[in-house]
C-alpha cells in the first residue's frame, strides 16, 4: 500500500527536475568554460598514441612472413578470400556478357517475377551501353563475395545470438561499434593486416555489411512465434528439429531481407574500397575525384545506383515469396530458364553496346552552376562557415578536454542514466587521450554543424511529405536514388561547387543524411493514430496547432531516431570529407594510409572517429531510450 | 489401476530463486502479496486431481489464474518447480530428455489456443509433421495425416497453407495434428476461444464426436463455463492458481465450494444442469405420491411437465430405491431463484 | 581464370602441406612468364597519366601485353609490390623512405632508372599578384600578404592550398618553421589546385598554392614561384623541421623485384623509357584540355614522335 501511495508524490516530483536540471547544467557548462577557457593548442604531431600504432606497423611489416600469427593465421584467411573472390569471377565472367545479362535475369524471374526479371534484364544491359560492363562486373564480384561470407558468418552467428542469451549480449555492443565505425576508418587496419587488393576489400566489406545481417537474423529468430515453437516442442521435435523444419523456415523472409540489406551495405563500402586497390566502379570514381570529373562519376555512380536497385529488386522479391511454395510449374520454368541461359551464354554476343553516356550533358550543367551560381555559392559557404562552424569550433577547441569530459557525462547521466554517462565519458576521454583533441573537436563542429542542417530541412521536407501525397511521391525516388548512391559519389558535385572546405563535407553529409531524416519524420507523422487526429480536429485545433500539438510530439520516436540515424551517416560522410579538404580527423586518416610517416596518427584518428561516433550514438540513444513514448 | 493422470501438490513459481517459496512460510501469502514480497509469481500453487482413463476433465478459471501454466506443466513444457506428475503412473518430472520425447511424440499431444501451425507447411504436412520427426516414411505419415484430416472433416484441403483456412478450419488441422500420432491422452488449452461463437458450438461437437469415437482421455482447458458444462465430466476451478473445486458440473452449481465458484455459475440456468437429486425432500411421513417414479438422475427441466402435469408429489429413484419426492414447490426455486442456497 | 583458382588450390594444399603461408601467397605474378598483364600503378596527377598512357600503348600495341592500370595513391602503390597487385611504378618522386623500406628492407622492389623528367615542387602565385606586389614572390614577405588569401577555411591566417593529402609534400612543417602566418588547406586533387589556379587566373582572385612541373598549365598560363631559403642536401632529413626549397627530383620508375628479374621484354621498355618534360606536358595537355582518352593521346604522341619511343623498344621484339 505504501508502495503506490508514494508513487504520485515522485511523479509530480519528476517533470520539475527534468525541467531544471539541464538549465542548470548549460549554465554550469557555460560558466565553467568561460573560467577554463583555453587556447586552441594545435594537437602534437607525436603523440604517444601516433608512436605505438606506428611501432605496431613496423612489427607487423617486419613479422608478415615469420611470425606464426601471420604464417598460419592472418595469411591464409588472405588466401582463402582471394581463392573464393577468384572461383567467384570466373563463375561470372566465365558466362560471357550475354550469358551473365541472361543468368541474372532468369534468376530474378524464378524468384521474384517477371516484372523484376525486366529490370535486371535493363539494368545489368545498361552496364553495356555506358561502357561499363567490366567494371561493374568487378564491383559484382567483389559485393558476392563479400555478401557470401557475410551470410555464411553471419547467419549462424545471428541463429546463436538469438538462441543464447549471453551471446546475444555480448555481441550486441560489438555490433554497435561496427555500425557507428565510418567505413573509411577500417581501411588503415585493413591493409596492416591483409595488405592492399581484393581480400582485403572484401574482408573490409565483410566487416561493414555483417552486423546488418547479424542483427536482422537474429531478430528473424526472435520473431517466430513462440506458440508454434511450443507446439512443435510438444509433438516431441529435438532441438535441432526445432531449428531446422520450425526456427529457419519460419524466419526465412526475415534471413532474406537480411541478405537483401547485406548486399546493399557491402555495395557501398566495395566502391570505397577502391582506395585499396579494389577493382570496379569504384576506380571510376575516385578517378572521377582526383579530376573533378562530375560527368565521369556520374555514369559510375548511375551504374552502382542500377546493380542496387536490381539486386534490391531480385531479394526483396525473394522475400516476398514463401518459400516451399514451388509448384512443378516454378521447378519447371527455373530448369527452362536454365537451358535458356547456357544456350545465350554461347551466343557470340560481346558487350560492345553502342555508348551511351551522360558525362558530357553532366560536366556542361556543373560548368554552367560553377559560372553562373559562383557568387551565390561562395556566400553560401561563407555565411555558413563564418556564421556556424567557426564560433562552434573554436568553443570546442578552446574547451579543456576535461570540461568537455565532465559536461559530456554529466549529460549523458542526464538523458540515459549512469550506464550512458560512463561510456559517453569514457569516449570523450579517450579521445583526448589520443592525442587527437584539436582535430577531434573541429570534427565534431562540422558533424553538429551538419547534423543541425539536416534534422531542419529535414524535418521540413517530412513534414511536408507527411502532408502532402503528390510531394512524397515526387520526393521517393529522389529519396530512393540518394540512398542507394554510395556515399562516396556526393563528395563530387558537392567539391565541384563548394571547392575544398569543410562546407564541401557538410553539403555532403546533408545529402547522404537527409533521406532517413525525411523518411522517418513522414513516417511518424503518418503514423499518428486517424483516431487521434480526428479527435483534435473535432476539438477545433487549426492545422497548425495539429501539426505542433498533437503530430510532432506523437511523432517523436521518429524524430529522435532520425537524429541518431542521421548522426552516425553525417560523422561517417564528414570524415570522407577529409579528401576534399576538410580536414581534421578525416584528413589524418587519408594522409594515414597515403603517407607513411603518418602512418600511427591516421590510425589514432581512426580510433578518435569511431569514439567521436560511439559519443554522439549513445546521446542521443540515451534520449531516445529515456524519454521517447514506450 | 491407477489413473492416466496423476498431479499432486504441483507448484509453479516464476520469478528469482523460486525454490525459496515452496515448502516456506512464503507459500501461505496471497499471490499479491508474495509478488510484492519476492518478485515471484506463483501460477500454481499445490494443486493435485487425478484424471482417469477415457474420462474428459476441464480445467477452468479466469484469465491469468494458471490454467496454461498447469497444463504445460504435466508435459514439462514448462518445468514445474516442485510436485510429482504420472502418466500412466509413470513419474513424468524423472524423466530424462529422450524419454520426455518419447512421451511427446507417442503417448500426450496437446492443441493450442493460437494454433500453432508452420505457415510453411501444407496441411497435409502439419499433421505429418508428428510422424515426420519420429521419422516415419514420407508415404505412410501422409497417409496417415489424410486419415486425421478425413476424420476432423478436412479432407480436399490437404494441399492448402494454413493461412488459406479460415480460424475454426485451422484449429480443425492442429486436432488433426494431435490425433495423427494416436496419443492416449489429448490437452486442449482453451482451443476454441479464438474463434466465433457458432463456429465454436460447431467444434465443440465435434470433440464430443471423436471422443466417442476414439476414446481418448481429455484434459480441457477453459474459461468458458458454457463449455466446461457441455464437455467436462468432471471440472476443476483454478483461482489465482490454487485448485478451488474439483466436481462434476451438478457438483459445482448445486454446492459451490465458494463465493468464486457462485459467481461462476451465477448466471447458469440450473434446471439445465440440476437433477432431482438436487431439490427432491422427503417424503412427509404417510404422503401419498405418484405411481410412476422419476430417476434422481433426470435434468429438472426434463421433469418439469411431469412434474407440474402431476396431481401428487412424483417418487425419485435411485435404482430401485426411493430416494425422496418432488412436487410444484421444489420446482419453482430451481427454475427463477438463480442465487438462493439450493436446500440439499 | 579458372586456372588461376585451380592454381590457389593446389598453392593451399601444398602451403597446408609444408605449413604457413606468407604475405605473397596465391597472388601470381602474370608478367613473370612471357606475354601476361603487366600491372601499372597510376598515381593521382596528370603527368604520371601521361606516362601510363604512352608506356600503355606501346606495351599492348607493340609489344602485345595486357595492361592493367590501377588508380592508386603512391604509399599504397609501393605496397602493392609485396603482394604482387603492382608490377611498376612510372614517376616516382623521392619517396627515401619508400625506397628504404621496400627495396632494401623488404627487397621487393628495385630502382629501373629515371625517366627523364625533373620534378621542381613550390609555391606559386597567380602572374598577376607577382606583377601587382612585386615582392611577395619572397617568402620572408608573405606574412604581410596573408590577409589576401584568407578563406573560409584558413582560420583567420592565410591559406596555401595544397593537393591530394598523399602528395609529397613538407609544407606543413615548412609553415610552422618559417613562422609563417599561414594554414595548409589539402584541396584533395591536382584538379582541384588547377581549377583554383585558373580561376584565380581568370577571375584576379588571390591565391598561394602548391604546385609542381611538369605541368601542362605552366605552359599555358605564367605563375610566379615563390623563393624559399636554398635547398641544400640534408636540409630535408627531418620531415617534421624542415625549413628549406624543395630539391629538384629526377623523376625515376620502381618495379617489383619479380618483375624486373623476370627481365621481359615489357621490362626492358620500361627500363628503356625516357622523355623529357616537354614530351610529358604535351601528352597531358592532350589528356587535360583536348578531351581524349589515354589511348587516343598516346597514339597521337607515339605517331609523331617515332624517333623518341623507337629506342625504347627491345632489340629483337
Ligand atoms: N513465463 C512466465 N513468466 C512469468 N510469469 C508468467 C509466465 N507465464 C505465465 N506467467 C504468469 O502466470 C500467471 C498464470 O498465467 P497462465 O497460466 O497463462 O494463466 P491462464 O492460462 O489461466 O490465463 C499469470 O499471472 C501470468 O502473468
Ligand atoms: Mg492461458
Amino acid at each position: 500500500m505504501t508502495a503506490t501511495m508514494t508513487r504520485p508524490v515522485l511523479r509530480a516530483g519528476a517533470p520539475r527536475w527534468g525541467r531544471v536540471l539541464p538549465v542548470l547544467l548549460v549554465v554550469a557548462a557555460v560558466v565553467g568554460y568561460l573560467v577554463f577557457r583555453t587556447d586552441a593548442a594545435a594537437d602534437s604531431e607525436d603523440a604517444a598514441a601516433f608512436r605505438f600504432f606506428t611501432q605496431v606497423r613496423d612489427w607487423v611489416d617486419a613479422n608478415r612472413d615469420t611470425s606464426p600469427v601471420f604464417l598460419y593465421g592472418v595469411n591464409y584467411v588472405r588466401l582463402g578470400v582471394r581463392l573464393l573472390v577468384d572461383a567467384v569471377r570466373s563463375g561470372l565472367s566465365g558466362l560471357g556478357f550475354a550469358g551473365l545479362v541472361a543468368a541474372v535475369t532468369a534468376l530474378a524471374a524464378v524468384l521474384a517475377g517477371w516484372r523484376t526479371a525486366l529490370v535486371a534484364l535493363g539494368g545489368f544491359l545498361a552496364f553495356g551501353f555506358l561502357g561499363l560492363w567490366t567494371e561493374s562486373v568487378d564491383t559484382l564480384v567483389l559485393t558476392v563475395s563479400a555478401v557470401l561470407l557475410a551470410v555464411l558468418i553471419g547467419v549462424p552467428i545471428g541463429v546463436l545470438a538469438a538462441r543464447v542469451g549471453w551471446v546475444g549480449a555480448a555481441l550486441r555492443p560489438v555490433l554497435d561499434v561496427m555500425q557507428i565505425m565510418p567505413t573509411f576508418a577500417y581501411l588503415a587496419p585493413m591493409t596492416l593486416l591483409f595488405l592492399i587488393g581484393e581480400p582485403a576489400a572484401v574482408i573490409a566489406t565483410l566487416i561493414y555489411a555483417v552486423p546488418a545481417t547479424i542483427r536482422i537474423t537474429e531478430l528473424g529468430i526472435r520473431e517466430v512465434p513462440v506458440t508454434t515453437v511450443e507446439a512443435a516442442t510438444a509433438l516431441g521435435s529435438t532441438g535441432r528439429q526445432l531449428l531446422t523444419k520450425v526456427r529457419l523456415p519460419l524466419a526465412r523472409p526475415t534471413i532474406v531481407l537480411a541478405v537483401n540489406q547485406t548486399i546493399m551495405m557491402a555495395l557501398s563500402m566495395v566502391v570505397i574500397t577502391a582506395l585499396i586497390n579494389a577493382p570496379g566502379l569504384g576506380q571510376n570514381i575516385v578517378q572521377a575525384l582526383e579530376r573533378v570529373n562530375v560527368g565521369a562519376a556520374f555514369d559510375a555512380g548511375l551504374a552502382i545506383v542500377v546493380m542496387a536497385v536490381v539486386l534490391d529488386r531480385i531479394t526483396a522479391g525473394a522475400a516476398r515469396r514463401r518459400a516451399g511454395r514451388w509448384g512443378r510449374g516454378r521447378w519447371a520454368a527455373a530448369a527452362a530458364a536454365l537451358v535458356a541461359v547456357v544456350v545465350v551464354a554461347l551466343l557470340p554476343i560481346g558487350e560492345d553496346l553502342p555508348r551511351v553516356s551522360f558525362a558530357a550533358p553532366v560536366n556542361d550543367l556543373t560548368g554552367w552552376i560553377e559560372l553562373h551560381w559562383y557568387d551565390a555559392t561562395e556566400w553560401l559557404k561563407n555565411a555558413v562557415s563564418a556564421g556556424l562552424l567557426d564560433p562552434l569550433e573554436t568553443v570546442l577547441t578552446t574547451t579543456p578536454w576535461w570540461l568537455f569530459v565532465l559536461v559530456v557525462a554529466a549529460f549523458g547521466a542526464l538523458v540515459g542514466g549512469w550506464r550512458t554517462a560512463g561510456i559517453a565519458g569514457l569516449a570523450a576521454a579517450g579521445i583526448a587521450g589520443l592525442g587527437l583533441w584539436q582535430h577531434a573537436m573541429q570534427t565534431l563542429a562540422t558533424v553538429l554543424v551538419t547534423i543541425v542542417l539536416t534534422m531542419a530541412i529535414g524535418v521540413l521536407l517530412g513534414i511536408w511529405s507527411a502532408r502532402h501525397d503528390w510531394f512524397a511521391a515526387g520526393l521517393r525516388p529522389v529519396l530512393d536514388a540518394a540512398q542507394t548512391m554510395p556515399s562516396f559519389v556526393y563528395l563530387l558535385p558537392a567539391v565541384a561547387l563548394f571547392g575544398a572546405s569543410r562546407f564541401t563535407a557538410v553539403v555532403a553529409g546533408f545529402v547522404y543524411a537527409f533521406p532517413p531524416v525525411v523518411r522517418l519524420v513522414d513516417r511518424g507523422l503518418r503514423d499518428v493514430p486517424a483516431t487521434v487526429v480526428e479527435a483534435a480536429t473535432a476539438a477545433g485545433s487549426t492545422s497548425w496547432q495539429l501539426l505542433w500539438k498533437v503530430q510532432l510530439p506523437m511523432a517523436r520516436g521518429g524524430l529522435l531516431l532520425a537524429a541518431n540515424q542521421g548522426i552516425v551517416m553525417v560523422l561517417a560522410m564528414v570524415v570522407l570529407g577529409g579528401l576534399v579538404g576538410a580536414g581534421a580527423l578525416g584528413y589524418d586518416v587519408v594522409a594515414g594510409f597515403s603517407q607513411r610517416e603518418d602512418f600511427g596518427k591516421g590510425l589514432a584518428a581512426g580510433f578518435a572517429i569511431v569514439l567521436l561516433g560511439i559519443l554522439l550514438d549513445r546521446l542521443t540513444q540515451g534520449f531516445h531510450h529515456a524519454k521517447g513514448p514506450r | 489401476m491407477t489413473s492416466t493422470i496423476t498431479v499432486e501438490h504441483l507448484w509453479k513459481v516464476f520469478g528469482p530463486k523460486p525454490e525459496r517459496v515452496v515448502g516456506t512460510e512464503l507459500a501461505a501469502l496471497p499471490r499479491a502479496e508474495l509478488r510484492a514480497r519476492t518478485g515471484c509469481l506463483a501460477a500454481v500453487k499445490d494443486v493435485s486431481f487425478a484424471v482417469e482413463a477415457g474420462e474428459v476433465f476441464v480445467v477452468m478459471g479466469l484469465s491469468g489464474s494458471g490454467k496454461s501454466t498447469l497444463v504445460r506443466c504435466l508435459t514439462r513444457l514448462i518445468e514445474p518447480t516442485s510436485g510429482e506428475i504420472g502418466i500412466d503412473g509413470e513419474p513424468v518430472r524423472e524423466m530424462n530428455p529422450r524419454r520426455l520425447r518419447e512421451l511427446r511424440r507417442h503417448r500426450v499431444a496437446m492443441v493450442f489456443q493460437h494454433f500453432g501451425l508452420l505457415p510453411h507447411r501444407s496441411v497435409l504436412d502439419n499433421v505429418a509433421y508428428g510422424l515426420e520427426i519420429q521419422g516415419v516414411g514420407r508415404a505412410e505419415r501422409h497417409r496417415r495425416a489424410g486419415e486425421m484430416l478425413a476424420l476432423v472433416g478436412l479432407d480436399g484441403h490437404e494441399q492448402q497453407y494454413p493461412e488459406q483456412l479460415s480460424g475454426g478450419m485451422q484449429q480443425r488441422v492442429g486436432l488433426a495434428r494431435a490425433l495423427a500420432i494416436d496419443p492416449a491422452v489429448l490437452l486442449f488449452d482453451e482451443p476454441f476461444s479464438a474463434l466465433d461463437p457458432l463456429i465454436r458450438r460447431d467444434m465443440q461437437a465435434e470433440v464430443r464426436r471423436l471422443h466417442a469415437e476414439v476414446g481418448k482421455t481429455l484434459l480441457f482447458i477453459t474459461h468458458d463455463l458454457a463449455e466446461a458444462l457441455t464437455l467436462g465430466d468432471r471440472i476443476a476451478v483454478l483461482r489465482d492458481g490454487e485448485l478451488v473445486q474439483v466436481g462434476t458440473p451438478e457438483d459445482l452449481v448445486g454446492d459451490p465450494a465458494d463465493d468464486y465458484v457462485a459467481d461462476f455459475v451465477r448466471d447458469v440456468p440450473r434446471s439445465d444442469v440440476l437433477t432431482l437429486k438436487w431439490i427432491m425432500r422427503d417424503p412427509a411421513p404417510g404422503e401419498t405420491v405418484e405411481d410412476q417414479p422419476l430417476p434422481a438422475a433426470t435434468v429438472i427441466r426434463d421433469a418439469i411437465p411431469r412434474v407440474l402435469g402431476a396431481k401428487l408429489p412424483i417418487p425419485v429413484v435411485d435404482g430401485d430405491r426411493r430416494v425422496g419426492v418432488v412436487d410444484a414447490d421444489q420446482l419453482l426455486p430451481a427454475l427463477i431463484g438463480h442465487h438462493r442456497q439450493v436446500p440439499v | 581464370m579458372r586456372l588461376r583458382t585451380a592454381a590457389s588450390a593446389a598453392l593451399i594444399l601444398t602451403l597446408t602441406a609444408c605449413g604457413g603461408a606468407t604475405s605473397g601467397a596465391g597472388e601470381t605474378a602474370p608478367s613473370a612468364g612471357a606475354k601476361g598483364t603487366v600491372n601499372l600503378a597510376v598515381n593521382p596527377w596528370v603527368g604520371y597519366e601521361s606516362n601510363a598512357a604512352v608506356v600503355g600503348y606501346l606495351l599492348e600495341k607493340k609489344l602485345g601485353y595486357k595492361v592493367d592500370k590501377k588508380e592508386l595513391k603512391e604509399e599504397v602503390s609501393w605496397q602493392g609490390f609485396e603482394t604482387g597487385e603492382v608490377d611498376v611504378i612510372l614517376e616516382n618522386w623521392g619517396h627515401a623512405d619508400l625506397k628504404k623500406t621496400y627495396i632494401e628492407q623488404k627487397k621487393v622492389a628495385v630502382e629501373v632508372g629515371k625517366t627523364g623528367n625533373k620534378g621542381l615542387i613550390g609555391w606559386y602565385v597567380p602572374q598577376w599578384m607577382a606583377d601587382q606586389y612585386p615582392d611577395i614572390t619572397d617568402y620572408k614577405n608573405l606574412n604581410k600578404y596573408a590577409s589576401l588569401f584568407k578563406t573560409s577555411e584558413s582560420k583567420g591566417k592565410g591559406q596555401l592550398l595544397d593537393g591530394d593529402p598523399s602528395y609529397v609534400t613538407n609544407d606543413v612543417a615548412l609553415v610552422n618553421t618559417l613562422k609563417l602566418d599561414y594554414t595548409v588547406v589539402f584541396s584533395g586533387s591536382e584538379a582541384a589546385i588547377i581549377k583554383a589556379a585558373q580561376q584565380a587566373t581568370a577571375q584576379k582572385k588571390p591565391l598561394l598554392f602548391y604546385f609542381y612541373e611538369p605541368q601542362w598549365l605552366f605552359a599555358k598560363e605564367k605563375y610566379a614561384r615563390i623563393t624559399l631559403p636554398p635547398y641544400t642536401a640534408g636540409c630535408d632529413a627531418d620531415p617534421k623541421k624542415v625549413a628549406c626549397d624543395y630539391p629538384i627530383d629526377e623523376l625515376d620508375k620502381i618495379a617489383s623485384k619479380k618483375f624486373a628479374d623476370a627481365n621481359s621484354t615489357a621490362y626492358q621498355l620500361i627500363k628503356n623509357f625516357q622523355w623529357t618534360n616537354d614530351d610529358q606536358n604535351l601528352v597531358s595537355d592532350y589528356l587535360t584540355n583536348q578531351g581524349m582518352s589515354a589511348d587516343q593521346a598516346a597514339e597521337k604522341w607515339v605517331n609523331e614522335h617515332e624517333s623518341t619511343w623507337k629506342p625504347w623498344i627491345p632489340a629483337g621484339s
